[in-house]
């Protein structure tokens, strides 16, 4: 294993938009593999940990409990972890969901919606598909989350000056242009 | 009932028509017919020409108004900490368990609500309750059931004063059964001064004059901040505008606080005069005497001894044969909101609007009360007014210590053997105080109220006075019995209760103190939890708009610094990853209830 240190990312309950975001440092990249391994992460397909990591960067919140499972395992395994966006820092559009009962939820999903066809009225209940929670939690909510990166997505520059800052051991610059969203 | 407009439009008549009466108005309508109904609200916007909506936010904004009907007696207990040391719990389980109802309740019939309410100013008589206007005392479960009894029976709160209490209390106008406490007088304010004597002085020498004195006495506000007096009415004599106003704040809703009502009750002729001295050093004919709601008992009385003062040649015109110096006193009701006595909204209130604070600058100095420039003062610093311009400033200056002259009321509650008002010269020590109250095994004081701070044993060696301890008044006693962080939460819940809403940090930062403050009392607190709370509480410090949300933390700070052990006790690092406040099982059992199968990753 080489020296570098490691950083895994994962995509919960988000829309992989704060992952394009990631890739939008452009050339940066290449920097970024010079610099980091990637462990655990969709961007090199790797489903499980291979060893500890610097950083996690995690993009959505936990709306059911495989998301849990994830974040769990990110806790376990990084040093530092950070929210990355909306979704993940608040619960983001998903989180919608948390102001109606979850049985109303429920059944515009699986029994009365328009385009729904279920004359059983069963709910998804095969152990392969993970439950749901009874509200979407913001990741800071279940496990301590070290730093949150604002934005949906998050500018890749925000992302960028984070992870330097943070390998580098150096408090993070964000100029306000960077962090400006209206 | 189509009478209801007539009524209206007969009481707005009263008032002019003049909107920025409309707390008065309101309240006159209210009591006439319970609440403020929707229809009521549309006839007083129509009468005043205003548009519906902020008859609205008026009526919505204070918790003694409301515009759906209510019992036609209203029971408010107190919620603070001290009336739960005291057994306001049981008491309340009783009036629960005798009415039928919870707390926040109206009986089926319509005629009793139950309902919490924050300090009602009977600290030193607790547990306590308002019941409409009268106030009940030292409750206990049988007396609940007594009070139950006869308000079933008569209907009538005045059939539950049997006793009345000592002085003005027993006076016919207000016939309650509270206390006056008064366990030492000293020279300023607890004594007596023939009405007029101090007035007679000042009309003898010019209005700056008068503001010299003030100014050489050195008098600072007694109201909580502290500002000096002769420099506030210095910048109200000079601002511009021909009409000038005078404002004494008793709005007194710092819990624990209960001075004021001693002053109002026993010194009020004090006051006025006071208020009258100000009126004629700024140049101010008209002054607004701002009671707050929960004082409503004491009105009468301080409406007889305006008229007495009006008779006496002291109100009205030509005032002791001063050719030319006008004044009058007119008092306004508040309705229940803490922050009315922030000065600002305390202007906003009398102007008949919810009590939003304002933006400063302008400083009411210059733009207060309905754009004219207006000294707004504390109730005893009036009364010393008063005492300084009639033993004059050296006298006053020479009391105290040296960046607090004078004496200071305490209102004195919690855990001691005399709970009551204390005279005494600025810059005894805590300790001084608390071995003359007699309070044993002392824990902790909280001194200037839950905007103030929490102090140890370690600091019962400082001083009370503007730049060691300062307090507007309140002192609350915890003996090592309590529990500080179930204290801290009472204030933080009232904080948020009481918190306008107009800025975020305060009204969404207190919540999320009171939330991490209930996680460590549910042992679900963790060592990280410290930092959490030290920043947020210097966010809502820094970033508030007005001097509540800029204090509100100081009880939580307060805690970490002083009491770390207390705190620290409670916290315990999580045993694995997730944080002690989540809990997947319960976040599951919904979804578990509904699709029939229990979770195989969490399995139960
Ligand atoms: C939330 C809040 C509540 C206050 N309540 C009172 C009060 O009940 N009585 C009072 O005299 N001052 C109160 N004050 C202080 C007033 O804003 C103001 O400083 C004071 O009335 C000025 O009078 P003084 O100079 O005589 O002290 C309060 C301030 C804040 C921020
Ligand atoms: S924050 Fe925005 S971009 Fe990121 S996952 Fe959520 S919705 Fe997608
Ligand atoms: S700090 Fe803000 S929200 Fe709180 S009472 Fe003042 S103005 Fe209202
Ligand atoms: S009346 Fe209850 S604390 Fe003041």
């Amino acid at each position: 294993m080489s020296s570098k240190p490691r950083i895994a990312t994962c995509s919960l309950a988000g829309c992989f938009g704060c992952h394009m975001s990631i890739l939008d440092i452009d050339e940066r990249i290449l920097q970024l593999i010079e610099l980091v391994d990637f462990d655990k992460s969709p961007i090199d397909d790797l489903k499980h940990f291979t060893g500890r990591c610097a950083i996690g960067l995690v993009e959505g919140g936990c709306c059911n409990e495989e998301n849990v499972h994830v974040l769990q395992e990110f806790r376990r395994h990084c040093d530092i972890l950070v929210s990355v966006g909306e979704c993940a820092i608040c619960g983001g559009i998903p989180a919608m969901r948390n102001n109606i009962p979850l049985k109303e939820c429920m059944d515009e999903a699986y029994r009365n919606g328009p385009t729904v066809y279920n004359p059983s009225g069963v709910l998804p209940n095969d152990t392969a598909l993970p439950l749901v929670l009874d509200r979407v939690y913001p990741c800071h909510e279940v496990v301590k989350i070290d730093y949150h990166i604002q934005g949906c997505p998050p500018p890749a520059d925000a992302i960028w000056q984070t992870l330097v800052a943070l390998l580098n051991n150096r408090p993070v610059e964000l100029p306000y242009e960077v962090l400006k969203y209206d | 009932m189509t009478d209801i407009g007539h009524a209206v439009r007969q009481i707005c008549a009263v008032y002019h028509n003049d909107a920025s009466r409309l707390m008065d108005i309101i309240e006159a309508v209210q009591s006439r017919y319970g609440c403020v109904s929707s229809e009521a609200m549309n006839l007083i916007a129509q009468a005043l020409g205003i548009p519906r909506v902020e008859v609205h936010s008026t009526v919505s904004f204070y918790s003694f108004l409301s515009n759906r009907p209510k019992g036609r007696v209203i029971i408010r207990l107190c919620s603070d900490p001290i009336d739960e040391m005291f057994g306001m719990l049981p008491v309340a389980n009783t009036f629960e368990e005798t009415l039928g109802v919870h707390v926040g309740e109206t009986t089926a019939d319509g005629a009793i609500t139950l309902e919490w309410t924050p300090c009602i100013g009977m600290s030193d008589q607790a547990p306590a309750a308002l019941i409409n206007d009268v106030v009940v005392t030292y409750l206990s479960t049988d007396k609940a059931r007594e009070i139950v009894a006869e308000l079933r029976r008569s209907g009538d709160p005045r059939k539950l004063v049997h006793r009345l209490g000592d002085g003005h209390n027993a006076h016919p106008l207000v016939r309650a059964m509270v206390h006056n406490n008064i366990r030492r007088k000293g020279p300023v304010v607890l004594a007596d001064l023939p009405p007029g004597a101090a007035l007679r002085k000042a009309l003898a020498m010019s209005p700056i004059e008068v503001i010299r004195d003030i100014k050489t006495s050195r008098l600072r506000g007694r109201g909580g901040a502290g500002f000096p007096t002769g420099m506030k009415w210095e910048f109200t004599r000079q601002a511009e505008g021909a009409r000038k106003f005078v404002i004494c704040n008793a709005d007194e809703g710092e819990p624990g606080t209960f001075k004021d009502r001693v002053i109002l009750t026993e010194y009020a002729d004090l006051m006025f005069e006071g208020m009258t001295i100000a009126g004629y050093a700024i140049g101010a004919k008209e002054g607004i005497l701002y009671l707050r709601g929960e004082y409503a008992y004491l009105r009468p009385l301080l409406e007889h001894i305006l008229q007495v003062r009006r008779d006496a040649g002291l109100l009205g015109r030509d005032i002791c044969g001063k050719r030319g110096f006008e004044f009058d006193i007119r008092i306004q009701l508040g309705a229940g909101a803490y922050v009315c006595g922030e000065e600002t909204s305390l202007l906003s209130s009398c102007e008949g609007r919810r009590g939003d604070p304002k933006n400063r600058p302008p400083f009411p100095a210059q733009k207060g009360y309905l754009g004219c420039p207006t000294s707004v003062n504390n109730v005893e610093t009036f009364c010393c007014v008063a005492r300084i311009l009639d033993r004059g400033p050296g006298w006053f200056a020479e009391i105290g210590s040296k960046g607090s002259p004078g004496t200071k009321l305490f209102s004195v509650s919690g855990d001691c053997a005399a709970p009551g008002v204390y005279e005494y010269p600025f810059g005894i020590t805590l300790a001084e105080l608390l071995r003359d109250v007699g309070a044993e095994d002392v824990q902790a004081v909280q001194v200037g109220g839950p905007s103030g701070q929490l102090v140890g044993p370690d600091s019962f060696g400082r001083r009370l006075e503007y730049d060691d301890l300062a307090t507007g008044g309140s002192i609350m006693i915890f003996n090592s019995s309590r529990d500080l962080v179930h204290i801290v939460r009472k204030f933080l819940e009232f904080f948020a209760d009481e918190s306008c809403g107009y800025c975020t940090p305060c009204r969404v930062g207190n919540v999320l103190l009171l939330r991490k403050i209930e996680e460590i009392l549910h042992d679900r607190g963790s060592p990280d939890d410290l930092h959490y709370l030290e920043e947020l509480s210097a966010t809502v410090k820094f970033a508030s708009r007005c001097g509540l949300g800029q204090t509100s933390p100081n009880t939580v700070l307060s805690l970490l610094r002083n009491f770390p052990e207390v705190l620290k006790r409670r916290l315990k690092p999580p045993a694995g990853e997730f944080l002690a406040t989540f809990d997947i099982r319960a976040a599951l059992a919904d979804t578990e209830r509904l699709v029939g199968r229990s979770s195989v990753m969490y399995a139960p």
